[in-house]
């Protein structure tokens, strides 16, 4: 019995050599590229660089400010749909969220090319409006990210406490903030990790657009493009940290459900 | 009064999500190359996608590599999986934090990390496609995890040690006991490969060969380009993509109420 544990515990064993080759030792390349000079040996000036630079301090600040408006522009929209979809006692229920779901499968960048053709029929130049287009662009991009979670969760809510709720003499709006909104947390916040994270990185949106790529994402392939891997591996790393410190923050809401980023249980 | 409100705010949406799918979809039956008015019907946008040896490589690169990876993740993902169940916790504990990096990790931090390590520091070649291969698994073999992850939990143990005690061999009983038990997850988990893979436009873009496009980075650059016979191919290539997730969607579907009816 001993030995034949054994055995099926070696099966990870591909799998665990696999995650060190290329997740960890990529990890630890950047760092050792973001913390040395050109001659290999060790600087902060990468770092110093990033935070004097206008530029990339610049980028920083567009990007999440780009990623917050989305996030909230996403949660208006999608917690509505959410809690309508959940709450109502339609009969095909789950081919409607279907509907709003299905977007998820089509390539982002023919759905980006559909919504350019769209918006310069309606806008002519799309460079006039170049922050509210990106914030169209992320949001129609991300919306169905934003749904899926909160309608899971928000199906799980149990009527007899808002019931409950209610006879005990609450209003519908506080019912609502009081009992529904804490207990619908966990798909929120799923939702925000959805959509925030991409939406400060997603450059392809931007430059699908209208060329620009004032961003966090294409910041990395720029330095990349001229081979400075060192101030790309720099920038890579604070998103990793962004990254961390969000997950960190977050993890404790989060549910134990992986069924967001392109994945539906049909 | 309230109920009009509701749907008419879900309709309004819907709407708005599907219009520009729509409207190209309309389009990418007629011959013009903008949207605006329609002289009339013409398949010649199907024909040059089907025709344009650029385009069907294109295409046919990207779902080859959408398929080989999921399965390469799909191996990988459930032999660690099952690995990781089988092991203490300290060892399960560190296959499920490093497993974890790639599905919070933003995609283009991955791309720029892995390609850096393969090219800067082994000096591997991108037209290999070993990094482009390497970046997609390392994409979706977590998902696969993920999803197998949960299918190991909720399994019968028992089963695996009455297959022990007739006799079979551990390796028997694995594949006659465990995997059929697990099947859903590693179904679903390689569904989830083959999408991840399909959409990625960022891994892609870090890792592949100079010469190779896939959907995502052919249309990105199509749309800066000024080739209008390509770029108005494409809109019959979304007609054809959005078909295709509708009809896999409503066969899965009915395949899910015929299973809850029987």
């Amino acid at each position: 019995m001993k030995k034949l544990r054994l055995n099926r515990k070696h099966l990870c064993i591909p799998y665990s050599v696999f995650l060190l080759c290329f997740v960890v030792a990529p990890l630890l390349v950047i760092i050792f590229y973001a913390f040395t000079n050109g001659e290999g040996k060790f600087s902060i000036d990468n770092l110093v660089g990033f935070f004097t630079s206008p530029n990339t301090i610049g980028t920083l600040f567009y990007s999440l400010c780009i990623a917050i408006v989305t996030t909230i522009v996403c949660l208006l929209i999608a917690y509505p749909i959410a809690y309508i979809l959940a709450r109502s006692k339609i009969k095909y229920k789950s081919t409607v969220v279907l509907i709003f779901v299905i977007p998820m499968w089509i390539n982002f960048t023919l759905r980006i090319t559909a919504l350019k053709e769209i918006l310069t029929i309606i806008e002519g130049n799309l460079a006039f409006h170049p922050f509210l287009n990106t914030i169209i662009g992320m949001t129609y991009d991300f919306l169905p990210f934003m749904i899926l979670p909160m309608y899971t969760t928000l199906l799980k809510l149990d009527n007899s406490l808002l019931e409950a709720a209610s006879d005990l003499g609450a209003s519908p709006v506080k019912t609502f903030i009081k009992v529904s909104l804490p207990l619908s947390l966990p798909g929120i916040i799923s939702g925000i990790v959805m959509v925030f994270l991409p939406s400060m990185t997603n450059y392809v949106v931007l430059d699908m657009l209208y060329n620009s790529t004032y961003i966090m994402g294409s910041l990395i392939g720029s330095y990349f493009s001229a081979y400075d891997w060192h101030n790309g591996s720099m920038i890579a790393l604070i998103l990793l940290i962004i990254i961390l410190v969000f997950t960190l923050f977050t993890n404790k809401y989060e549910e134990d459900d992986h069924t967001g980023r392109g994945g539906v249980k049909i | 009064m309230k109920k009009f409100a509701k749907v008419f705010f879900m309709i309004i949406v819907i709407l708005i999500i599907y219009a520009p799918i729509l409207i190209l979809a309309v389009y990418s039956f007629t011959d013009s190359a903008n949207i605006g008015p329609i002289h009339g019907f013409s398949l010649n946008n199907y024909k040059t996608l089907f025709t344009s040896t650029e385009l069907t490589e294109m295409i046919a690169g990207t779902v080859i590599l959408a398929f080989g990876s999921a399965i390469i993740s799909t191996i990988l993902g459930t032999l660690g999986a099952l690995g990781a169940f089988y092991s203490k916790k300290f060892p399960q504990m560190g296959i499920g934090a490093m497993n974890q990096v790639p599905v919070v990790n933003a995609d283009v931090v991955t791309g720029f990390s892995i390609c850096i390590l393969l090219i800067a520091v082994f000096g591997i070649d991108k037209s290999t496609y070993l990094p482009l291969v390497i970046g997609h698994v390392v994409l979706s073999a977590p998902f696969v995890y993920l999803s197998v992850v949960p299918k190991l939990k909720q399994m019968d143990n028992s089963l695996y040690e009455a297959a022990m005690d007739l006799g079979a061999s551990s390796a028997t009983a694995l594949r006659k006991v465990i995997i059929p038990q697990i099947a859903p997850g590693i179904v679903s988990g390689f569904g989830l490969a083959v999408t991840l893979s399909l959409d990625d436009y960022f891994i892609t873009t870090y890792t592949k060969p100079a010469t190779f496009d896939t959907i995502s980075t052919y249309v990105v650059n199509a749309t800066k380009g000024s080739q209008t016979d390509i770029k108005t191919a494409l809109w019959a290539l979304s007609t054809i993509i959005f078909v295709i997730v509708i009809l896999v969607v409503v066969v899965m579907n009915l395949k899910a109420s015929i299973k809850d009816k029987a």
